[in-house]
């Protein structure tokens, strides 16, 4: 009676501002605060997902498994922010971007210390953990 | 099967901060679509009421507007699909006459935008896509269309004049249009010249000429049964064709980046149920949220290959005189775009063209029309196929 239940809201970590706290793939942020940025595949049929899920829509299987995003990809596009939304204002300038693996695509932000004369589209790309001064958590793409 | 007719068409003036509260402005567009349409509210059998939600505190407005506008005992629902919400509320309410379950219905559009500030709007937009996997990273659409139009520029040499160009056609046309929230000209200087606020960046490569503004506006429909049409209205205008698609909510699942898929798979089915090709069209509104969008829907509408949308533009064939007048009641860019009143101001537009009460905006004796009304980042689109 009264016992308080434990809410797993490590979700609430992931980016600037997060807007989704309790989600079935929390241990994504267990995984960035290892370093490593994870997809999901399902056990069953082998599709293979970024951003991770839970279930999967070919098979309608819940029995997923993570696995490491390695390797490079290619920039797909991207787009500098000068004006952004509530919450945000404290990271301008930066951009997001679109990188694609084959396999999958990752979107995600630019990392902040590439000069804007250096990013093409096409280039090659990796996926690397960041850590916000805050202490959350997002990804960011880097020259490979 | 009976045929499905649009018998009236209203809208509010689109403007910057509306003074009066939701159910006022949703009155406005409502009153001008009852008296075109010439019957009383009585006739309406049913209401569906569109919008995209939290711009203001309301919930559930369905309730409220038909109360306001007398539509009461009458079934009435909310309905939502970003900024194609109107056009998804044509499309429910042409099932809803065909099936014979109700004979009259009116869709009506609203939107609220000044209750908040221009970043809250942008944090909304940008929540329009992907909260959990997206909008932690800091999107907004402007970002999500200028990596379009990156693409775009990268792929098919695009340039930032092209994309400039289009809001000038549009300019060309907001002055006639009395509706419109933007009415002054828009000159190619005023994008080159770094002290001119049209030229400053909002998102690569998009500046703020490239985007349209957001607006407090209503919208309204009278949809009605082919018997109905015939006994209530001189210029019924029918509903031709329809086409509807979604998409990926997030970028990652897009294979198309120079072009939305969505468009291109809802104008198919659009021309298939009419009947007809892109070159049948005689008049067109896009959703020209962003300058590089009318460019996109050039060519996801078949207007144009792949690559070649903004030739359209340079020629001049989608002005007024053209051989395809788009967005000659000045476009989102010029009247503002409140999110779900758009659509419905997109439609009124044809209607009154394919009436030929279009006023110092109307085309020579256009047969057939066709609107394209995009939610989000194409990840809704409607294509809908209007004629006399």
């Amino acid at each position: 009676m009264g016992e308080k239940k434990e809410i797993d809201d490590r979700f609430k970590k992931f980016g600037t501002v997060s807007f989704t706290s309790v989600t079935k793939v929390n241990d994504f942020i267990d995984y960035l605060e290892k370093g490593k940025v994870m997809g999901t595949r399902c056990k069953d049929c082998g599709t293979v997902f970024f951003p991770p899920r839970a279930d999967c829509y070919n098979c309608l299987s819940s029995s997923v498994e993570w696995f490491e995003i390695s390797g490079k990809g290619k920039l797909v596009s991207y787009s500098k922010l000068k004006y952004a939304p509530v919450g945000f204002e404290g990271d301008l300038p930066y951009s997001i971007a679109l990188v694609d693996y084959g396999d999958y695509k990752i979107f995600g932000r630019l990392a902040s210390d590439i000069p804007d004369d250096e990013v093409k589209l096409g280039m090659e790309m990796k996926t690397v953990v960041n850590k916000l001064p805050d202490g959350q958590l997002n990804y960011v793409f880097e020259k490979a | 099967m009976r045929k499905i007719a649009i018998i009236g068409v209203g809208q509010s003036s689109f403007v910057r901060s509306y003074p009066g509260s939701i159910r006022e402005l949703a009155f406005e567009g409502f009153k001008e679509a009852i008296e075109d349409a010439k019957v009383s509210v009585s006739d309406i059998d049913a209401s569906i009421i569109c919008s995209a939600p939290e711009y203001d505190k309301q919930r559930s407005p369905s309730g409220v507007f038909a109360e306001y506008l007398g539509l009461i005992p009458q079934p009435t629902c909310y309905l939502e699909s970003l900024c194609s919400s109107t056009s998804t509320g044509l499309r429910m309410a042409y099932s809803l006459v065909k099936s014979g379950l109700h004979d009259v219905v009116a869709v009506l559009g609203f939107q609220k935008m000044s209750e908040i500030s221009s970043a809250e709007s942008q944090e909304r937009m940008g929540r329009g896509a992907d909260i959990q996997w997206e909008s932690p990273f800091g999107t907004m659409m402007p970002a999500y269309y200028a990596m379009f139009a990156k693409a775009h520029m990268e792929k098919y040499g695009t340039t930032l004049e092209d994309m400039a160009l289009v809001r000038v056609k549009a300019a060309t046309y907001g002055p006639l249009n009395d509706k419109a929230m933007f009415r002054k000209p828009v000159t190619l200087e005023m994008f080159t010249d770094p002290n001119h606020f049209m030229s400053g960046p909002v998102a690569s490569p998009l500046r703020v000429g490239d985007c349209c503004a957001n607006a407090d506006g209503s919208s309204c429909l009278i949809v009605a049964s082919e018997e109905k049409a015939k006994a209530l209205s001189k210029k019924p205008v029918w509903i031709r064709g329809l086409g509807a698609a979604s998409a990926s909510v997030n970028m990652a699942g897009r294979d198309l980046v120079t072009g939305l898929a969505v468009a291109r798979q809802a104008s198919e089915q659009a021309y298939k149920m009419a009947g007809i090709t892109p070159k049948d069209i005689d008049i067109a509104e896009v959703h020209d949220c962003f300058t590089i969008s009318e460019i996109l829907a050039y060519e996801d509408l078949g207007f144009a290959k792949p690559g070649e949308g903004k030739e359209l533009v340079k020629s001049k064939e989608t002005y007024k005189e053209g051989s395809l007048p788009t967005n000659v009641d000045g476009g989102l860019l010029s009247k503002g775009h409140p999110i779900g009143a758009t659509g419905g101001s997109q439609i009124r537009t044809i209607v009154l063209q394919l009436r030929g009460e279009a006023g110092d905006m109307q085309v020579k004796d256009p047969e057939i029309g066709l609107v394209h009304n995009i939610g989000g980042v194409g990840l809704y689109g409607n294509v809908t196929i209007l004629g006399r």
